[in-house]
């Protein structure tokens, strides 16, 4: 990702945290990529709570995106456990833990292998504390890397929030910020239900300020179901999440350029999912498009756009996603599935007409 | 074996070296993992790329043991299970570079090469993934009364996935003939195998379901050819299924920008002294081939005594090719087949709406 994309983000992301903390929130930050954020708040919570465990495949070595470095020197084989290429027991022996009172976080290495885990996930996790008529809580965390991961094909790039959000008993974070990762995470380890936490595998190397010492900061952007505004404009809204903030950051920036106003809401958490700030910018603007990476059909944008649609009729609304089709290895046939800046202001200059 | 057919084993296995030492100079830079970034200039090879240095016997001398309409299945590392099957290295680099003449047309790189006209039905990005399909082609195969067998291609970390235990349990009891096949290098990504798996291994849990089992030097391809030989054959004359465990090293890391620092080195050095090329080599010579066209004569005893065996097995020294030569020649053709690769056109972009099913297929929305 280039600097200037970086940048974009950067930017206008610490309104989120710094919306309460002003000058010395800024002063307090701590310069952190996605990875290292993730990993410190994982360390934070297991320094604060020593029911939290780790478990999933290479976290011993930090895992293969380093998120998990440093932990297993800290806190030892008993809390940070390495697991055998085991998805189903690992997912299944979360829930089991997670029953039994500890705060299970599961590595799964990408999304795509949540599959191999999904009745865990979904018949299990999902639906426990409301089949077993609430004698039972199931606090973990289910970590999945998501999205295209250049080069990496087919299997190893979907984004698949949808399929969860679908699924009632499921809270679905997807942070896009190093400050969302710190403090979304923290948040969703201490959840009572489990909660789907999709990580975008190109936002590893993104860094930015995360005040990690002004508490209410971090509690102010880790509130799950609050969008987080990251532009203001007056002509458009656009709604996303994930990577697609820094896309559609970026083409704000661009058409701004150009004379039209565009607001920006990072949704931050798909289920529950912030109805009230979307549902007031798109009023205000009486547009709205809602951008994701996930394929188009039967996306999450779909929901985001009925809902809107059956309260405010007079709303104009659009959606950008993935064509339906698998995603590509070669260059040429990954772009047609990947998400850009590009593609964010065409979509807006053929709706407007520009 | 006769030297001949020893020779062409050797052929393999250096197309199979040949082939990845330039797929992975090709990749460097091309994925960021392992603490490795992304170059600011893209390889032309991206995505993560697993190499099979060190392990190339196991895919040489099990494909020795089948015939050309057998099947394979393969996984994420299964450049070398391609070659030895006869896929073309040119194809392979093709589809590797991302380009309209690879086997999948580009759309799957390294860890998605098939090549149905060769009986290779796919390298597999999910692991273990490939083992109920094995099972499922040999079902099909036996069906038809066909007297075709499938090798199937897994890791030692493979086998502590469901899909193993439920696609063992499954061939065993429907008596289909397929040859299981653990490539043991002793690593999972970066993690030990053995401190993740209880017991002996893929053998040991085989057995335990009754399908007999062969363990064997996995650097060794005449030993691993021999054990292919026998269990294919048991498998082809309708015997069930068969395990072969083949215990062989990772010389790289798990993928070409992973440095494994988290192993030994000396761990590496000691299994490079054991290096399947060189043990190759080190036969070939003391059955009378030359290292090169320039070295001076093998002495007498080892003539003498490679001559002896010659004559039994094939032709002699003066009728076949220093190593060196060989060698070189196999260096020339994989570099002719890159070259040729990245001759080939990208693919169109209208293709990426291509394949995808038949109804409703190749859409936008
Ligand atoms: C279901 C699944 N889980 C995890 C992974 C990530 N992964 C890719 S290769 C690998 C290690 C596989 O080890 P092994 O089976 O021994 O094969 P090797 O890499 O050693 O050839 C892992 C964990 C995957 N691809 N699929
Ligand atoms: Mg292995």
């Amino acid at each position: 990702m280039s600097d200037r994309t970086v940048g974009g983000v950067v930017r206008s992301a610490p309104a989120a945290g710094n919306a309460t903390s002003g000058a010395t929130g800024v002063e307090q930050s701590v310069d952190l990529s996605c990875a290292e954020a993730a990993a410190r708040a994982l360390a934070d919570a297991m320094r604060a709570d020593p029911s939290v465990v780790t478990l999933g495949e290479d976290i011993g070595r930090g895992g293969v995106f380093a998120q998990y470095r440093g932990l297993l020197a800290e806190f030892g084989a008993q809390r940070v456990i390495d697991t055998p290429i085991s998805e189903s027991t690992i997912m299944g022996a979360a829930v089991g833990m997670a029953l039994a009172g500890l705060r299970p976080v599961v590595e799964l290495r990408v999304v795509d292998f949540a599959l191999c885990a999904m009745d865990e996930i979904v018949n299990q996790a999902a639906k426990a504390r409301f089949m077993l008529g609430g004698q039972a809580r199931v606090p973990l965390v289910i970590r999945l890397p998501g999205g295209i991961w250049s080069g990496a094909a087919a299997q190893h790039s979907q984004s698949l929030e949808s399929w969860f959000a679908h699924i009632p008993g499921l809270t679905v974070v997807m942070p896009a910020t190093p400050l969302a990762h710190y403090a979304l995470l923290r948040t969703a380890i201490e959840s009572a239900d489990p909660v789907v936490f999709i990580e975008h595998k190109e936002l590893w190397t993104l860094r930015g300020p995360v005040p990690l010492h002004d508490h209410s900061a971090i509690a102010h952007a880790g509130r799950i179901g609050v969008a987080h505004t990251a532009r203001s404009g007056s002509d458009l809204t656009v709604c996303t999440w994930s990577r697609g903030l820094q896309h559609c950051v970026l083409a704000a920036e661009q058409l701004e350029g150009r004379g039209v106003s565009v607001e920006v809401i990072d949704l931050q958490s798909l289920w529950p999912w912030d109805k009230q700030a979307v549902i007031e910018s798109a009023q205000r603007t009486g547009r709205l498009l809602v951008v994701h990476e996930a394929v188009q059909v039967a996306g999450f944008g779909a929901e985001v756009v009925a809902t809107v649609a059956e309260a405010h009729p007079e709303v104009k609304l659009r959606r950008l996603g993935a064509p339906r089709i698998p995603v590509g290895y070669s260059p040429p046939l990954e772009a047609v599935s990947m998400l850009t800046a590009d593609r964010v202001v065409s979509a807006i200059e053929q709706w407007l007409g520009l | 074996m006769s030297t001949e057919q020893l020779l062409e084993l050797y052929r393999v296995m250096l197309r199979i070296r040949a082939f990845e030492d330039l797929a992975d100079q090709a990749s460097q830079g091309g994925t960021s993992a392992f603490g490795q970034a992304t170059s600011a200039a893209p390889a032309p090879v991206r995505g993560p790329l697993h190499l099979s240095h060190g392990q190339e016997a196991v895919a040489v001398g099990v494909c020795a043991s089948l015939h050309a309409d057998d099947a394979i299945t393969s996984t994420h590392r299964g450049h070398g299970h391609c070659i030895a099957k006869g896929a073309d290295p040119w194809r392979m680099f093709a589809e590797l570079l991302g380009r309209a003449d690879g086997y999948n047309a580009g759309k799957g790189g390294s860890m998605h090469i098939a090549d149905f006209s060769v009986g290779m039905l796919g390298s597999n990005g999910v692991v273990a993934a490939g083992i109920p399909i094995a099972v499922g082609a040999a079902q099909a195969f036996k069906l038809r009364g066909e007297s075709r067998i499938v090798a199937c291609f897994f890791g030692d970390g493979a086998i502590n996935r469901g899909p193993f235990l439920e696609g063992l349990n499954w061939a065993q009891v429907f008596q289909l003939p397929v040859l299981f096949v653990c490539e043991d290098n002793r690593y999972s990504a970066t993690t030990r195998s053995a401190d993740m798996t209880a017991g002996e291994g893929a053998a040991a849990r085989a057995r335990a379901l009754g399908i007999a089992t062969q363990v064997c030097d996995g650097n060794d391809v005449i030993a691993v050819a021999r054990a292919a030989a026998e269990l294919a054959s048991q498998v082809r004359a309708g015997g069930g299924p068969r395990l072969l465990h083949a215990i062989t090293y990772r010389f790289k890391g798990h993928v070409s920008v992973d440095p494994a620092s988290y192993r030994d080195p000396r761990e590496l050095d000691r299994a490079l002294e054991h290096d399947p090329i060189e043990l190759t080599e080190r036969v070939l010579m003391e059955r009378g081939c030359v290292a090169s066209a320039h070295a001076s004569k093998p002495d007498s005893r080892i003539g003498s005594e490679s001559a002896a065996r010659a004559a039994a097995t094939g032709p002699g020294p003066s009728e076949i090719a220093s190593l060196d030569e060989i060698k070189r020649h196999v260096r020339e053709q994989i570099e002719h087949a890159m070259q040729r690769a990245l001759a080939s056109p990208w693919p169109d972009a209208a293709a990426a709406f291509e394949d995808v099913q038949d109804s409703g297929g190749g859409v936008w929305r």
